[in-house]
């Protein structure tokens, strides 16, 4: 038998792919080759969830994210909950209470007014319930089939309360990793409906407001060096994000990370990894070693973070790497997603 | 969660690498067949647990791995036909074919749908009579029954607009060919638990006689990799070379004869090409006679010149066993699962993409080691 190899592909013209929007290592590249030479500028540079601008002696947090979810309504959400929760929970992640948000529409034509009055009666709610007012807005309308029913962009401004930086430069070798509840809900919940796959139970999206649980943590005075929210790319992206920024080892126990069961049962069903799928009520806290029990109370007794736990630990490392001890006792390398999660064939 | 953790449990995953280190007292190099296993072990750092007398190496069990270029050219080729629904399983779509992937042809506008089944194309071809529905059927013995009976299904329902796109590779004849290899390094075999739930493992015996090479049937949860791991060392200590079934809660002897019912009333063997190995007799399927009208590649006459293979890629070498993935200079440069050179990058099955993705590239190797050996 010959030993024959596989071939090189023809370099093809580059092209958008549904990856470069996955929020890993293509999206990293986009931001990296693209938008940040181009828009080069401190605030940008430090990529954050949100830019933090110093302005007459106030500090600032601004943020924007676009919506797109298909469907428009889940279980446990509206892409109007998102598209509140999102941004408000971007600002939070700077350590900003939220104090404004404008909200942009494209609509397809021919979408049901009915359904543009639930997705917007769910940001309103959504809103009143994060506190903050919906200031501005602007409205287009595209030939039918050229959008997905709505998109929704909002942007959000912030007034930083924390007193210490927070961010991933932030980041110190022993500092306790937390997760506010169990992972990879919203993913699951989405991809139930757009599959028409069903489970035991219901999986409702976790998406929610962060501020209360952050602005505990401040209230407490409990030392934070970093958050981060869970969306895109789950919990591994994230803790790639920070460990490539700031240089460090971020090691975390698999049999630590809560993940419901349903969850689980369905991942393995489909050949998913909860460590990539996409949360948007769920964030990771660093803290100095000492206050991550103190942290994990405070954590707990608000309801949107009542499944508080701690999961990893930072160290020491020539270069930043994350890794995951398994449920079984051997050591691996948690990477940042690769293109998009594609189920398995068997 | 029942049928999981039992077989991810801490204690009794140690208490058998213990007795693996206890009756270990040479060099044994054992391959796994089945991607999914390579899935686990290394997800899993199981490797870090085994002595290190013991080499696990990475078989040719990857059904998106092996699929010939030219297989994938057809799958591009067809998705981007006026009216086509082209349908695959997930991992398929980013494999790279001579220019492009199906993930290209669908950025291009081709209609390209992921499935969960060869069902789900049915009921598209249903719903969608005026399109052609074409599945593009690729796999081992593990999927070679639910695509024979939504071939048998569509034949039933004279569903016209219904086609299958062939590549189905077959196990046992992989296992022949990597042992009868001359520079081959594998003194026995772990063979693939779900593709025998189908077959039974009669076929194994002859080809362990033959050979004088153990073979236990193996699950695909820790546990089960260890004491697949621990039955083998047992025979090849005591020089034993037997057919053995650590899978016992999912595979029987004679398997599922109502699968193979199936299987042989809509495929026949035919000799099919392997990516990065060549062409291995008898080690594929094909529909017979009487379903070659849903034969996609007859249906849109689709003939198109096999690709050049190139040198860059050690992906045969890797399939067989014979090189690891960080042996090869585009590993994780030129190489990575955004840019894969070859398919054992793609799919998450496939040895390069599990190496990758869990960190096991050389320098880091020594690292987890050292951190699995502080831990014990």
């Amino acid at each position: 038998m010959s030993i024959l190899s596989c071939p090189l592909p023809l370099p093809a013209i580059e092209r958008i792919l549904l990856a470069h929007g996955g929020g890993g290592r293509l999206t990293n590249q986009l931001i990296e080759d693209i938008f940040l030479p181009a828009f080069a500028n401190p605030a940008l540079q430090a990529r954050h969830d949100g830019a933090q601008l110093a302005i007459s002696g106030s500090r600032l947090a601004m943020t924007t994210d676009t919506y797109v979810v298909q469907p428009l309504v889940f279980p446990g959400g509206t892409i109007g909950d998102l598209a509140v929760n999102g941004t408000v929970n971007d600002l939070a992640m700077c350590g900003a209470r939220p104090i404004a948000l404008s909200a942009g529409f494209v609509l397809e034509e021919g979408l049901a007014i009915e359904m543009l009055r639930h997705v917007v009666t769910s940001m309103r709610d959504a809103a009143l319930a994060a506190k903050v007012p919906i200031v501005t807005g602007d409205t287009k309308v595209v030939d039918k089939g050229k959008g997905d029913g709505i998109f929704i962009n909002t942007t959000g401004v912030g007034v930083i309360v924390a007193p210490n930086s927070i961010g991933p430069e932030s980041v110190r070798p022993g500092d306790a990793v937390l997760v506010s509840g169990d992972l990879g809900a919203h993913g699951i919940a989405i991809l139930s409906v757009r599959e028409g796959l069903e489970f035991e139970g219901p999986v409702n999206s976790d998406t929610a407001c962060l501020w209360p649980a952050v602005e505990a943590l401040l209230e407490a005075g409990i030392e934070i060096h970093c958050l981060r929210d869970l969306t895109r790319g789950g919990l591994s992206s994230a803790l790639n994000e920070i460990a490539s920024v700031v240089g460090l080892r971020i090691t975390v126990e698999e049999a630590l990370i809560p993940v419901s069961d349903i969850v689980r049962g369905a991942c393995e069903l489909l050949g998913l990894d909860p460590l990539y799928v996409a949360n948007e009520g769920r964030f990771a806290v660093f803290v100095a070693d000492g206050d991550a029990d103190r942290a994990l109370a405070v954590l707990r007794s608000q309801s949107v973070s009542r499944g508080a736990v701690q999961v990893g630990t930072v160290f020491e490392h020539r270069s930043g790497i994350v890794t995951l001890r398994s449920r079984i006792g051997g050591n691996r390398v948690l990477d940042m997603m690769s293109g998009e999660q594609l189920p398995r064939i068997c | 969660m029942r049928f999981l953790d039992e077989y991810r449990d801490y204690d009794s995953v140690q208490r058998m690498a213990r007795e693996i280190r206890r009756i270990t007292t040479r060099p044994w190099t054992l391959m796994e067949v089945c991607g999914g296993q390579t899935y686990t072990i290394v997800k899993s750092g199981l490797q870090e647990l085994l002595p290190s007398l013991i080499t696990l190496v990475h078989g040719p069990g990857c059904p998106v791995c092996v699929t010939p270029v030219a297989m994938i050219d057809r799958a591009v080729a067809t998705a981007l036909l006026p009216h086509v629904i082209l349908c695959s399983f997930g991992d398929m779509l980013r494999v790279p074919g001579s220019t492009q992937s199906l993930l290209d042809a669908k950025s291009l506008g081709a209609d390209v749908r992921i499935v969960y089944s060869p069902l789900d194309a049915l009921q598209l071809a249903r719903s969608n009579p005026t399109r052609e529905v074409v599945f593009f059927a690729v796999g081992f013995e593990t999927t070679a029954p639910s695509n024979a009976m939504a071939v048998w299904q569509a034949a039933r329902e004279q569903l016209a607009n219904f086609s299958m796109l062939v590549s189905h590779v077959l196990v046992p004849p992989a296992m022949e060919a990597v042992i009868s290899s001359p520079q081959c390094q594998v003194q026995a075999f772990l063979a693939a638990g779900h593709a025998c739930m189908v077959t039974g493992y009669e076929e194994y015996f002859s080809i362990s006689q033959r050979h004088k090479v153990p073979i236990v049937v193996t699950g695909f949860e820790p546990l089960d990799l260890l004491e697949g791991v621990l039955m083998l060392v047992a025979q090849l200590e005591s020089g034993r070379s037997e057919v053995e079934n650590q899978y016992i809660r999912a595979v029987q002897k004679e398997g599922n004869r109502h699968a193979q019912a199936r299987v042989t009333e809509v495929f026949e063997v035919t000799h099919r090409a392997w990516r990065g190995i060549g062409e291995i007799p008898g080690s594929g399927l094909r529909l017979r006679d009487q379903y070659r009208g849903m034969d996609a590649e007859s249906r849109f006459n689709l003939k198109l010149e096999d690709a050049e293979e190139s040198a860059e890629c050690i992906a045969g070498l890797v399939l067989q066993g014979r090189r690891r993935p960080y042996d090869c200079p585009a590993f994780g440069n030129r190489c990575t699962p955004d840019t894969p050179l070859g398919a054992p990058m793609v799919s998450s099955e496939g040895a390069c993409a599990a190496y990758f993705h869990f960190g096991r590239r050389k320098d880091n190797v020594d690292s987890l080691v050292s951190l699995t050996a502080a831990s014990h």
